[in-house]
């Protein structure tokens, strides 16, 4: 948009407008995987039954699949109808699925890329998409530099106008270390400018994590007590239930701290520990998760503060689970970590000495991903030793998933004549009625793309970061062998309570 | 749950909800605001109470419903306390008020406000002149009216504008957001001109065609004439005139507009009216007054009003693009086939499947997509 020109239907008090992308079109690479048909198509869908999407939208599905048109708008309705947040419109459908086409071909077959540039083109003449395309690849890394060199070759990387874009969307993992991360970067760079480049991690897209921004920065109550002084140390935690089965060619050799811990919960660290940044705009929130990123580091030694660990077979939730080594797929002497518990510290005014832990794992007791700030003691307590046995330390805690929301706890007088105080929770809970209309991460994370908004994508920078925190922690495990086993079920393997306990702490149980 | 307490008070509704919560967990914590509805007591309330119940998903909170019943009964208040599965997310006390204590909803209504929560009044079908001078209006931030549920509308929005007050709003407004956000959206793009004139047509009892061009004039500060359509439902066109030419969005069926820029291909867009639930929603979004409603009541008088009714083709434009690839029906029929034979219908093998609709212009449309079937 030019300087120039103001839209006078616009009015920044006018809340109620939404924001709606302009005229616009999406292809999806890997259109038959899981991803696509459980979260991206459902997410399309919503957006355009809460009137988001521009009138003229175009999704393209392109996939090995001899399909025609009607086979993909087929498979969108089905996955629409089993997936969709909101209620099934037929009028909604029908306008979008005028937009659908489906273009069958492999990624080396120059002829289909030509095809997907004539579809493309198609779609800027008939439905008024103006040039404007996302392509998401939603594929394995290993197939980037072929698409990215298709897209360029067929002319699809390049707007061909000023008032048109072109933007790129990518989901993890980005590389398997500092070195195959800074390839990846360069080889999509060559083709799309980094700001073309929309790295999705879905974390981001989740209400409670933007709650985390609200709560820290919008509040009195907790930004006076967030750090050193305060604060203890910081837990944070993604577990998951399920086991790797059908993952083999996925998981084997990159194990769970390169999964997760390198993206999702270094994002988590950076927001929970980063200083305010000067306004919202997608270049001040960058700035300071770098900034924190940066004085971030691993502390050694590593034999004692980190953990890693192998899940072995069990019973789990009722059921008989196979160990990551019975498994199909993955090798009998696999070195492969399914737990990965690592300490970090934040070499700033605000967090020294304050050790922030970060575990993630399969097979763990229950899917949950959390947030714990742990806060001291009180310096002195009046009180006799009996009556605050049972009285642990304060903790904020901010659940991401299942049951979002956020539980303070803290100790109160249990009822009766002795004083006596004991720890009690206080809840806040998006879950209890709010769950039901928060949009998806996908949902906003789509629409975010579609309007150039960059806030919620971590940039090349911010990887190459991570990868630098958690180099040193792979390169020791490395040496270390097989990784210790945990039986399915529980909370990981003993060293990681170990590690913990070395300093008078322990994990909560989430 | 539904709990009933005929001729009763409010201290004893009040200590009811408490007893409630101590013996069924947290029911009753978390409510982020008390959302009043205002109603004489009959058939058409439990309408008004399903809208609420399903606003409260998004928004949770205490409803408090005040049903005014038969003047001439002795006073009495009949309680109704909904919990749990008949409630949504929200609590319901429904109170039925007869005889003096129809008009002094306000004093019962006070005990039951939630501590610090902001207080929403919700008139779903006749509102008072001023609702910030009624003594409900006056406990709440903000006040719902909904000018299209009046007997008659257009003198109803004609009361709204005389006496507006901040923290007022009505439904015939929130109706309208996704025609503000499709013309406005239709204006973030080149080329960018300036409008030189709009024209609006609508019901002649449409409140919503008003509000519009109201809006639009407010806005845009160019003449906008409000026309009068012999046919459709509620808001039927909207056309800004520019240099190059019209942007025009068009609804005649009352559900799928289609909107067309000069130099680009008609484009066609969902625009369904949108139910009570959904703008109920959308209202308890935000409490703080709404301005750009005040200035649109405000450019209501620059209107200028057509006299006679125009009529508007009952066919859109034609889109270049037409059938949709796969409709709903269609799909479902596909669906259906598929689950009830599981085989014989299996995509993936390129051949059509045996429920799929034949695409009469499938193969004639384009030369690009002619070939489509051979590659």
């Amino acid at each position: 948009m030019t300087r120039a020109w103001v839209n006078p239907l616009r009015d920044e008090r006018d809340k109620r407008l939404p924001r709606i992308a302009g005229p616009c079109g999406l292809v999806i690479f890997g259109v038959t995987g899981d991803l696509s048909r459980k979260k991206l198509m459902p997410a399309i869908y919503d957006l355009a039954n809460r009137g988001l999407l521009p009138p003229g939208f175009s999704l393209v599905g392109f996939a090995r699949r001899e399909w025609e048109d009607q086979d993909f708008g087929q498979v969108v309705y089905e996955a629409v109808k089993q997936h969709a947040r909101t209620p099934f419109r037929e009028q909604v459908w029908d306008r979008l699925a005028e937009g659908f086409r489906f273009v069958q071909g492999t990624f080396d077959d120059d002829a289909a890329f030509d095809k997907l540039a004539e579809t493309v083109a198609e779609l800027d003449e008939l439905r008024g998409t103006s040039g404007n395309h996302a392509f998401y690849l939603s594929i394995p890394p290993g197939a980037f530099p072929v698409v990215t060199q298709q897209l360029a070759r067929s002319g699809l990387a390049k707007p061909q106008r000023a008032d048109q874009w072109r933007r790129v969307v990518i989901e993890k993992p980005f590389g398997h270390d500092l070195a195959s991360a800074r390839q990846l970067n360069k080889i999509v760079n060559d083709v799309f400018p980094e700001d073309s480049v929309f790295r999705i991690d879905h974390y981001l897209g989740k209400e409670t994590v933007q709650n985390l921004l609200a709560l820290r920065f919008a509040n009195q109550l907790f930004e006076p007590i967030w750090n050193a002084n305060y604060v203890d140390h910081v837990q944070i935690t993604m577990a998951e239930d399920i086991g790797l089965g059908g993952r083999a060619g996925y998981y084997d050799g990159i194990g769970a701290a390169r999964d997760v811990i390198q993206n999702h919960l270094l994002q988590l660290l950076a927001l929970t520990a980063m200083e305010e940044p000067v306004s919202f705009r997608p270049k001040a929130l960058r700035t300071e998760k770098s900034k924190v990123l940066e004085a971030t580091k691993a502390v050694g030694p590593f034999g004692e503060t980190t953990a890693r660990g192998q899940y072995l077979g069990g019973w789990q939730g009722g059921q008989k689970v196979p160990g990551l080594l019975e498994e199909e797929g993955f090798d009998k002497n696999s070195t492969t970590e399914t737990y990965a518990a690592i300490t970090l510290e934040v070499n700033t005014r605000r967090w020294a000495g304050v050790p922030f832990y970060l575990r993630t794992g399969k097979r763990l007791g229950r899917r949950v991903t959390e947030i714990a700030v742990v806060f001291k003691r009180a310096p002195h307590l009046p009180f006799d030793d009996t009556a605050t046995e049972e009285l642990g330390q304060n903790a904020l805690v901010v659940r991401v998933q299942p049951d979002e929301g956020v539980t303070m706890r803290f100790g109160s007088k249990v009822p009766g004549n002795a004083m006596e105080v004991r720890d009690v929770s206080m809840d806040f809970s998006y879950g209890h009625s709010f769950t039901e209309s928060s949009p998806e991460a996908y949902e906003r994370l789509l629409l975010d793309v579609l309007l150039g908004e960059p806030s919620l994508f971590p940039v090349n920078q911010e990887v190459e970061l991570s990868w630098e925190i958690l180099e040193p922690v792979l390169k020791y495990w490395k040496t270390t062998g097989k990784p210790e086993g945990y039986p399915s079920g529980t909370w990981g393997p003993e060293s990681a309570d170990k590690m913990l306990s070395r300093t008078g702490r322990h994990w909560r149980r989430p | 749950m539904i709990i009933d307490l005929p001729s009763t008070t409010t201290s004893q509704v009040n200590s009811k909800l408490v007893h409630l919560r101590e013996q069924g967990g947290a029911t009753t914590l978390g409510r982020v605001l008390t959302l009043v509805i205002v109603t004489d007591d009959g058939a058409k309330t439990e309408d008004a109470i399903d809208a609420a119940n399903d606003a409260s998903r998004e928004h949770p909170c205490r409803v408090i419903v005040v049903a005014r019943g038969a003047r001439k009964a002795a006073a009495r208040l009949d309680a109704q306390i909904r919990v749990g599965g008949d409630a949504g997310a929200s609590e319901v006390l429904v109170l039925r008020l007869y005889g003096a204590l129809a008009d002094a909803g306000a004093s019962c209504v006070i005990p039951l406000l939630l501590p610090d929560a902001p207080v929403v009044a919700w008139w779903p079908f006749e509102a008072p002149a001023r609702p910030a001078d009624d003594p409900i209006g006056r406990l709440a931030q903000r006040r719902i009216t909904d000018s299209a549920a009046e007997r008659n509308p257009i003198k109803a929005l004609e009361v709204r504008q005389k006496h507006y007050a901040e923290g007022d709003t009505d439904l015939a407004w929130t109706r309208l957001t996704l025609w503000r956000a499709v013309l406005a959206a239709s204006l973030d793009l080149p080329p960018y001109e300036k409008v030189t004139d709009a024209t609006v047509t609508g019901e002649a009892d449409s409140p919503s065609t008003d509000l519009l061009a109201g809006w639009l004039a407010a806005r845009l500060n160019v003449p906008v004439r409000r026309v009068k359509a012999a046919n459709g439902q509620g808001i039927v066109s909207v056309a800004l005139q520019r240099k190059s030419g019209p942007v025009e969005l068009l609804r005649p069926d009352g559900k799928v507009g289609t909107l067309t820029q000069p130099g680009q291909p008609a484009r066609r867009v969902a625009l369904q009216r949108r139910e009570v639930r959904d703008c109920l929603s959308e209202e308890l979004r935000r409490l703080d007054p709404d301005e750009p409603y005040e200035e649109t009541l405000k450019g209501l008088a620059k209107v200028v009003r057509g006299r006679t009714p125009v009529k508007t083709p009952t066919k859109a434009p034609p889109v270049a693009d037409d059938a949709p690839v796969v409709t709903a029906a269609d799909a479902q029929a596909t669906l259906s086939a598929k689950e009830s034979s599981s085989a014989g219908s299996k995509n993936g093998d390129g051949k059509p499947s045996a429920a799929k609709k034949p695409r009469a212009a499938g193969s004639t449309r384009t030369p690009a997509r002619a070939g489509k079937g051979k590659s």
